[in-house]
């Protein structure tokens, strides 16, 4: 039968199966021509901010991912994109190194295929979803989202995946979950800094339920139109834009809901730098340093002062009501 | 030392250290890291961070020129080269030169040389207050680099004075320790403890034999 029924799920149209990629390339140029201004000063302003908003070039590294237009408020920002050759070779991912630049270096053994993302818990639905059908499981959009590290700096990066919300009604969490668990790969033959004493192996995030659910709460496969390179976390991962990106797990492998709130890896390791929340906050420093500022990496010229850190990462007025009543300087 | 003095205690044979380009050559040398950074500025070779990557660059060439001019007196006397000794003060300057980098680096990348908020973060990071008590010390030590403040404090508490500089070693592993250990990672830290401590471990052992 043609017709699907909503418990059947409905698949969604991807952008590429309506466009061919060479007509939307060649539309994306016609944009930019415009935004030069030989379209006319009339049309170079809407057309700026078009152009604006796709300011990066497929790098050409991995195979490209379609993706259509999110309609999810605040997803879409208008910052100009960091560069692909800093996002993909600038990485805290400790699972390969400590150093900034280890991922990019060692990445290359972690083997994405096959994978499977184990739901466990508090839910109707429990088992092992193939990434195969986790990528099918929701129409893929690009999200262009600010990127904070707890360590002073920042980016911005187009994402590709789905709001996890789309996955977590799909296994649908029992009244008594309200916490969801993020285990990440920990294998050591593939990954020369597990064992590394910086941290307990795997490493696991967390958020609460509502968190989760929010739209904004990215399910990641890909970014810059491409798959995820292996130093970004691939095949899949979390992005929380409003939180510290230490919150957003990568290479994931396990999602379990739970009733108490999980023992997250940093927060393990020093309770009193890393709380459970680690909302991005300017007025809450961490105790070693000020959050106060951010360098935009690859933006800030080496002696351009650093941008002032925004509350929840620019994010508040589509998260603030997550944490209305909270003291945010307790739960830090 | 003065010169005169040390040609005294030369043998016949002449040490490279006394050709009169031994100089400008180990200035010159000393150089070289500060226009490896100029260049990799220049042709933008520092990554995604570069300021991060300078305050870092000029942390490690601090702690490498330090090494260096705690080696002199070592070598000097295992080799049995006085001529060694015309390098020290010159060779001490640089470790304050490039110190003053990373000071410079680190306000001006870290924080916008606004005063306020340096003093600010030397009273809240205790890293920071240790590397900076470094830097001051050693202030100290190049004011009193000059002849005349060497001949003004007298030869014996100009060197008693400048013994500092083995406590400015311990506050700068201490500081570079301080900062790795958020990573648990301390491979180099090890190995700059270890050459450090091999060089005042030789000083130690021959003020006990003495």
């Amino acid at each position: 039968m043609l017709i699907k029924t909503q418990s059947q799920g409905y698949v969604h149209p991807v952008a590429s199966d309506i466009t061919p990629l060479t007509v939307y390339q060649s539309r994306r140029d016609l944009i930019r021509l415009m935004a030069t201004g030989a379209a006319g000063a009339a049309l170079a302003t809407w057309a700026g901010r078009e152009a604006l908003a796709q300011s990066w070039v497929a790098p050409g590294q991995q195979a490209a991912l379609a993706r259509a237009k999110t309609s999810v408020a605040g997803a879409l920002s208008m910052e100009k994109v960091t560069e692909y050759k800093h996002a993909s070779t600038y990485n805290n991912f400790y699972e390969f190194g400590t150093d900034k630049a280890d991922p990019a270096r060692n990445a290359h053994t972690l083997k994405t295929s096959p994978w499977t993302v184990e739901i466990e818990g508090l839910v109707k639905k429990p088992g092992r979803y193939a990434l195969e059908d986790l990528l099918k499981l929701s129409a893929q959009e690009e999200r262009i989202y600010r990127l904070r590290c707890v360590e002073g700096w920042s980016m911005v990066i187009p994402w590709v995946g789905y709001s996890l919300s789309e996955l977590i009604k799909r296994v649908e969490p029992l009244g008594s979950a309200k916490y969801v668990e993020f285990v990440t790969l920990a294998d050591p033959k593939t990954m020369p800094g597990v064992g590394a004493r910086v941290l307990d192996w795997p490493y696991v995030e967390g958020l609460r339920l509502d968190e989760a659910m929010h739209p904004l709460t990215l399910l990641a496969f890909g970014m810059y139109g491409e798959v995820l390179p292996k130093q970004s976390g691939a095949p899949l991962r979390l992005v929380v834009p409003w939180k510290y990106g230490f919150k957003s797990g990568k290479s994931l492998v396990k999602i379990r809901f739970t009733d108490r709130q999980p023992a997250t890896a940093w927060n393990k390791a020093a309770a009193s730098e890393y709380g459970f929340y680690s909302n991005v906050n300017p007025e809450v420093d961490h105790p070693r340093w000020s959050q106060a500022t951010e360098r935009r990496i690859g933006e800030d010229g080496l002696f351009a002062k650093k941008r002032k850190t925004l509350m929840f990462n620019g994010y508040e007025a589509q998260v603030g009501q997550l944490y209305a009543g909270m003291d945010l300087k307790k739960y830090f | 030392m003065t010169s005169a003095a040390i040609v005294g205690l030369l043998p016949r044979t002449k040490h490279w250290g006394l050709h009169p380009l031994a100089k400008p050559l180990v200035f010159v040398l000393a150089l070289l890291p500060l226009a490896s950074l100029v260049w990799a500025v220049v042709f933008d070779q520092l990554g995604a961070n570069p300021a991060q990557a300078l305050v870092r660059a000029t942390g490690d060439w601090s702690l490498r020129m330090l090494c260096v001019v705690l080696a002199v007196t070592p070598l000097r006397v295992l080799t049995g080269s006085p001529a060694l000794a015309r390098f020290r003060r010159m060779l001490g300057l640089f470790v304050y030169f490039y110190v003053l980098l990373h000071l410079l680096s680190y306000s001006g990348f870290d924080m916008g040389f606004e005063v306020a908020d340096i003093a600010k973060d030397i009273a809240k990071r205790p890293f920071i207050l240790v590397g900076f008590s470094a830097f001051v010390l050693l202030t100290g030590l190049a004011l009193t680099s000059f002849n005349r403040a060497i001949k003004a404090l007298g030869g014996k508490n100009w060197q008693r004075l400048h013994r500092v500089v083995y406590l400015v070693a311990g506050l700068a592993i201490l500081h570079f320790y301080w900062m790795r250990a958020a990573k648990n990672d301390f491979a180099d830290v090890l190995v700059y403890a270890a050459v450090l401590l091999l060089l005042l471990g030789w000083r130690a052992l021959r003020f006990i034999n003495k």
